[in-house]
């Protein structure tokens, strides 16, 4: 490359910029003043890159994100905050509406208490906290308008297991929210979730059960808990390992593609579920696929949560 | 007709279970193909790996017939022995030429297991022609086949717990450029200052499964 080519000073150079770019009070936004434990941004991800290496990433409980986005009138792929067992505060720069869905959770507003499960309006100056969910995990927060972060791949996603989306959020980051443009829809009434005492995870069978001996009968009388070394990539259990069918024990298995739910079953025989943030691809056998409708229940089920598995083949063989 | 083993991964996805690199990659051209033609539409991931492709269906509209019928034609039009039993894919493969300096911790290492200089080692490494076999470990993370048979070589005894991004490494049959900064176990025999994956550049991965890759030697 020739950088001499490059002038040292092009047409305009010197001139003061008089375009001024994102006047602050123009500009839709928020503050972080206390993230907790852990706040990320997160959308529906960004499916479609496994053939690169990329996670899909995205919401673990992707319906209380949608919701959240439909009761602040965002479409629901807008960007949002996944808040790991509470204790966010933030404060509006600017006129918003806020909603707050997950597990129940107290919501103050400039410490009076409103509804979760509901729109807020946010004034500028406003402050929102989240105090600490007694059941479940994650609560996510919608704000009108989307948090309009730069994407990676199309997604605002924030992926831990590669770095992809922003860093989790610490106290000072100010993050500015798109255009509002839908209306509110303040459902007369929002279930709130109740996670159950024991997680009943339904699975599709392989593609690497014929790996284990009884895989059916293992995983449906075995009883595990989920561990505290669990996060966004996967939840680890704690309980019976799964031995190897005799063909297959000190096999090595060449690295395959997994999909999101994949129970993968390492040398050690305790399972692990992967979650959103999963590796593309894995070395270990898969016994089974937990079905879609049991991941936001994965993603909301705390370190000590039973689980049980219920394990179907599919109905259409191989 | 030979059938091809499909696994089921849950409800919307399947394993294309196959025997060879070469045969996930036609695997891979075919069922891309396909879906650049409309005849999958409903697939949202396809993911090569050692002895696999990943299938993967938006939620319900996993079409296990369709998909059986295009591994089928695939077959049918290897055994007639189109084009030296390859087929030719849509879009020839990109090229993609990757300066290196060979300058990494492990040349020497590598230089005595393979019982060569550390030039022989650079001249072998940069001569070879590769091919993206597929990608994983982190994005971006390119695992290139073609590697000549004294570089093969096995991993390090104890990982690193940081290898630079740009490191360029060997580990079995494939090499590979560490596209971010992460724990690696793999033999470095060099570095390149080319930026091999970026969310935010348009592609964003430099290497890509069917890519074409030379080394070339730099500085």
């Amino acid at each position: 490359m020739n950088s001499d080519s490059t002038p040292p000073t092009g047409p305009g150079a010197g001139q003061t910029r008089t375009t001024r770019v994102g006047e602050p009070s123009a500009q839709r936004a928020i503050v972080v003043k206390r993230p907790g434990p852990q706040a990320l941004v997160e959308d529906l991800g960004r499916p479609g890159h496994a053939h690169l290496g990329v996670p899909p990433s995205g919401a673990l409980d992707a319906p209380a994100l949608r919701l959240a986005n439909r009761l602040v009138g965002n479409l629901e792929d807008a960007a949002g905050l996944e808040v790991l067992l509470g204790g966010l505060t933030l404060r509006a720069l600017s006129s918003c509406t806020a909603a707050v869905t997950g597990p129940a959770v107290s919501v103050l507003v400039n410490g009076h208490a409103t509804d979760s499960h509901a729109p807020a309006h946010l004034a500028p100056g406003d402050e929102l906290t989240l105090g600490v969910p007694s059941t479940g995990l994650r609560d996510y927060v919608a704000f009108s308008g989307g948090i309009a972060v730069p994407p990676d791949l199309g997604s605002r996603s924030t992926d831990v297991l590669s770095g992809l989306g922003p860093p989790p959020l610490a106290a000072g980051d100010v993050l500015p929210l798109g255009p509002a443009e839908g209306l509110p829809c303040g459902a007369d009434e929002v279930p709130v979730p109740c996670p159950p005492d024991e997680l009943v995870v339904p699975v599709l069978l392989g593609p690497r059960d014929d790996w284990f001996s009884d895989a059916a009968e293992r995983l449906r009388r075995g009883r595990w808990l989920v561990s505290s070394q669990s996060n966004r990539v996967g939840i680890r259990l704690d309980g019976p390992a799964i031995p190897r069918a005799e063909p297959c024990l000190g096999r090595e298995l060449p690295s395959e593609g997994m999909v999101t739910g994949s129970v993968q079953v390492p040398a050690d025989g305790r399972p692990v579920v992967f979650l959103a943030d999963h590796p593309t691809t894995g070395g270990y056998p898969v016994i089974a696929v937990a079905l879609p409708e049991a991941l936001p229940l994965l993603g909301q089920a705390r370190p000590g949560t039973a689980v049980r598995f219920e394990p179907t083949r599919a109905r259409s063989a191989r | 007709m030979v059938g091809v083993e499909l696994r089921r991964c849950g409800p919307d996805a399947a394993l294309v279970e196959l025997g060879s690199l070469a045969e996930v990659d036609a695997v891979r051209v075919a069922v891309r193909d396909a879906v650049d033609r409309g005849r999958l539409p409903d697939l949202v991931e396809v993911v090569p790996a050692a002895r696999t492709v990943l299938v993967v269906a938006r939620p319900g509209a996993l079409d296990l017939s369709a998909l059986r019928e295009v591994l089928a034609a695939d077959r049918a039009e290897d055994a007639s022995g189109a084009v030296d039993g390859r087929r030719s894919p849509t879009t020839p493969p990109r090229q993609v030429v990757l300066p290196v300096v060979y300058d990494g911790p492990d040349l020497d290492l590598v230089a005595s297991m393979a019982g060569l200089s550390r030039d022989e080692v650079v001249a072998l490494h940069a001569g070879a022609r590769y091919r993206v076999a597929f990608c994983g470990f982190s994005p971006g993370f390119g695992y290139l086949v073609g590697l000549p048979e004294p570089l093969r070589q096995p991993r390090l005894d104890t990982p690193r717990t940081a290898v630079p991004a740009g490191a360029v490494g060997l580990a079995g049959e494939f090499t590979a450029v560490y596209p971010r900064s992460s724990p690696g176990g793999w033999r470095l025999v060099g570095h390149t200052n080319v930026t091999v994956f970026d969310p935010r550049r348009d592609p964003p991965a430099l290497l890509t499964p069917g890519d074409e890759v030379r080394f070339e030697v730099a500085g």
